[in-house]
């Protein structure tokens, strides 16, 4: 994530290298994330150290972790996607109406689910490139559009996935959750493509500035477009974590979970920049398990969950605050 | 309320004239040029008239002007923001705070209605300058630091009445939303709201599209930089918009308490809204481009719309759908218009 940015940025020798470290390392969030570990572990003791209580942040993390990750690659491009919450109730109330709890369907509803968020995501990028709407328009009325479809047709749990479907949500391999696992391995395919793949520095290129980007010969718009189809595949995916969970889907998992804003708060703490074009993937990892920790540590400490939110709020801001005043600073 | 013009009257006598695009002239091409929004309006509100069992009726006319005037006072608000090239997200949770926070401040006290509406002014006027401080002196994305207003104050909201709401609006704190000058001729009830509604609109519009401050919030969402340099104080200018904002949240919220129910929950979904209203309006996300007039009419325009699909019995659900295909389909009608314009 380092050098697609850097190869960007204008630089003097000296300036460019201490710009390179300003701009492009997402260093405070690990700083941050490090911190609150250490002060979490003097309030709450050894048990937040514990095997239960990791596994428990790391579950809580999945879901906003699989969108997360998808939400970066959208606003790297230098868009975003507010539709993502109702993605993931779309997912997964369909997995949930197609399998009805016959493990023979299982994968014929896993493929449809993620065609269908292939598709949302299609039609997200070409409205956005082709029909020239602003992608906060474009994936909001998305969103509209989804949750009237869903509310039209469904009004509560509907289907049910069978037993052997849940092991994606309780299942371990040793001691590790599959769940964990799938998140490890779309963090990390997501990081390869950014990283090792020409797609991925086109989208660097075409987040920093798409005219320049086109200008070079980049395709900006398929660069757009295929960033939105992998952002909605990983919330079908998180659909398809919630579910297992559930063992049901229902219209209000997406929205109730927040996905759309708290995937979108976690990718610019984890120091993506909202206009695109600088960040990473791990950064807003590491965003993730702030959201998580925070709220493992609320609940430990039995503290008045509604602060929560305005807790929130304040470290979005502060985040945000910290990557730009950082960023000046450099100049 | 006008925070940034004294200063920004300062300023704006350094710019040598006054661009043609904002002149009295200007305003009225701007109007024709985003014409279509009345004649959707038009077209609902006959259509409203054909559908309504009771024909075409005066009086539920203004009934909808009524339902609408909260969602129109936020667009007129929310405009200024978006055409100094910001958004701001954090009104409906104003709205809710102030539902909430009228209950909780009156105690059911009929004589501190008017003491508390002072006080929840001054809390808009503070939100509005801590979203201006934060977007433009420290440097965070309007987008985000008013997402972090929302959780802020939906959490305060939710902490302040440990969940649900407690106490009651008294009737003295209802009438502005919900009573109105009865007797009149042909409309029967002419509310309190749809004045208020007036003379809101009235002043933001004279605001907006009258005074050097109104013209210096088109200069910087046209282009902060060269407004800067300039000599406009870009940071005022949109603190400023920030402020009218929260200022016509805190509105919108004293009408809502008039007729909606003491909830938490009582502005949720409202800035989106106002977002949609303001970009069916033909405002550009981005800045530069809009005016008072239109996008109180695309807050008008929705609402007819969910009244229409009302009494054409159709569920929730479908208002939904419509919502997002016609925000979709004004956005990309105005981006291929830009298009073809070349500009």
């Amino acid at each position: 994530m380092s050098a697609a940015s850097a190869r960007l940025a204008p630089s003097g020798l000296l300036a460019g290298a201490r710009r390179r470290f300003a701009a492009s390392s997402s260093a405070p969030v690990y700083v941050a994330l490090g911190a609150m570990m250490v002060v979490s572990f003097v309030l709450i003791g050894p048990r937040f150290l514990g095997y239960d209580n990791v596994l428990s942040i790391l579950q809580r993390s999945v879901a906003l972790g699989l969108v997360a990750a998808g939400q970066t690659l959208a606003i790297l491009v230098g868009s975003l996607d507010l539709s993502v919450a109702y993605v993931v109730s779309v997912t997964a109330v369909l997995a949930s109406v197609v399998m009805q709890g016959n493990p023979e369907m299982m994968i014929p509803a896993v493929i449809v689910v993620l065609a269908v968020g292939g598709l949302i995501g299609l039609t997200n990028g070409l409205i956005i490139t082709k029909l020239g709407v602003n992608a906060f328009i474009a994936t909001l009325g998305m969103a509209l559009i989804l949750r009237g479809l869903l509310n039209a047709t469904f009004d509560n749990f509907a289907g049910s996935v069978p037993r052997e479907f849940q092991v994606l949500g309780y299942g371990n391999v040793g001691p590790v959750p599959y769940s964990v696992l799938l998140l490890g391995v779309v963090v990390a395919a997501v990081w390869f493509l950014l990283r090792h793949t020409r797609f991925g520095h086109h989208v660097y290129a075409v987040g920093g500035s798409e005219e320049t980007a086109r200008l070079s010969g980049v395709r900006s718009h398929r660069v757009i477009i295929s960033a939105h189809v992998l952002c909605s595949v990983a919330a079908a995916l998180a659909g398809l974590f919630i579910v297992s969970r559930l063992g049901a889907g229902a219209p209000w998992v997406g929205p109730d979970g927040g996905y759309d804003l708290e995937s979108i708060a976690a990718v610019v703490v984890g120091g993506t920049a909202l206009a695109g074009g600088r960040g990473g993937v791990f950064g807003t990892l590491a965003g993730v398990f702030i959201l998580a920790t925070l709220d493992n540590v609320f609940n430990l400490l039995q503290v008045d969950p509604f602060i929560k939110d305005t807790i929130r709020g304040i470290i979005l801001i502060s985040a945000v605050a910290v990557y730009a005043l950082r960023l000046r600073g450099s100049r | 309320m006008t925070t940034g013009a004294p200063g920004a009257d300062r300023a704006v006598s350094k710019v040598a004239k006054r661009p043609p695009a904002y002149s009295a002239a200007g305003v009225r091409r701007s109007l024709l040029a985003s014409a279509p929004i009345f004649l959707v309006l038009l077209v609902l509100l006959i259509a409203i008239g054909v559908m309504n069992p009771r024909g075409f009726d005066a009086g539920y006319y203004v009934a909808l002007l009524k339902r609408a005037a909260p969602l129109m006072v936020l667009a007129a608000g929310q405009l200024f923001v978006i055409v100094s090239g910001e958004f701001d997200l954090s009104v409906g949770s104003i709205v809710s705070a102030v539902v909430v926070g009228a209950a909780l401040l009156t105690f059911g006290d009929p004589a501190a209605t008017y003491p508390v509406m002072a006080v929840l002014l001054v809390f808009g006027i503070i939100v509005g300058l801590t979203n201006g401080f934060v977007t433009t002196k420290l440097r965070v994305p309007s987008f985000l630091a008013t997402l972090g207003m929302l959780l802020v104050l939906q959490g305060g909201v939710a902490a302040w009445t440990a969940g649900a709401p407690r106490g009651s609006l008294h009737q003295e704190f209802r009438v502005f939303g919900r009573e109105g000058v009865t007797g009149l001729p042909v409309i029967g009830e002419l509310p309190y709201s749809v004045i208020i509604l007036a003379a809101f609109g009235a002043l933001l519009f004279w605001l907006l599209h009258r005074t050097n401050f109104g013209q210096q919030v088109f200069a910087v969402g046209g282009n902060a930089r060269a407004a800067s340099l300039a000599g406009i104080s870009v940071a005022r200018v949109r603190s400023g918009a920030f402020v009218l904002s929260a200022v016509s949240a805190i509105v919108a919220g004293i009408l809502v308490a008039g007729f909606g129910g003491l909830s938490n929950r009582a502005g949720e979904g409202y800035e989106f809204q106002a977002i949609s209203a303001v970009v069916l309006g033909g405002a550009v996300l981005g800045g530069g481009r809009g005016s008072v007039l239109t996008a109180m009419a695309g807050a008008l325009t929705l609402s007819a719309l969910f009244a229409l699909l009302n009494f054409m019995g159709q569920p929730n659900a479908v208002r939904f759908v419509v919502q997002g295909l016609i925000i979709i389909g004004a956005v990309a009608y105005a981006s291929y218009r830009l298009r073809q314009s070349g500009s």
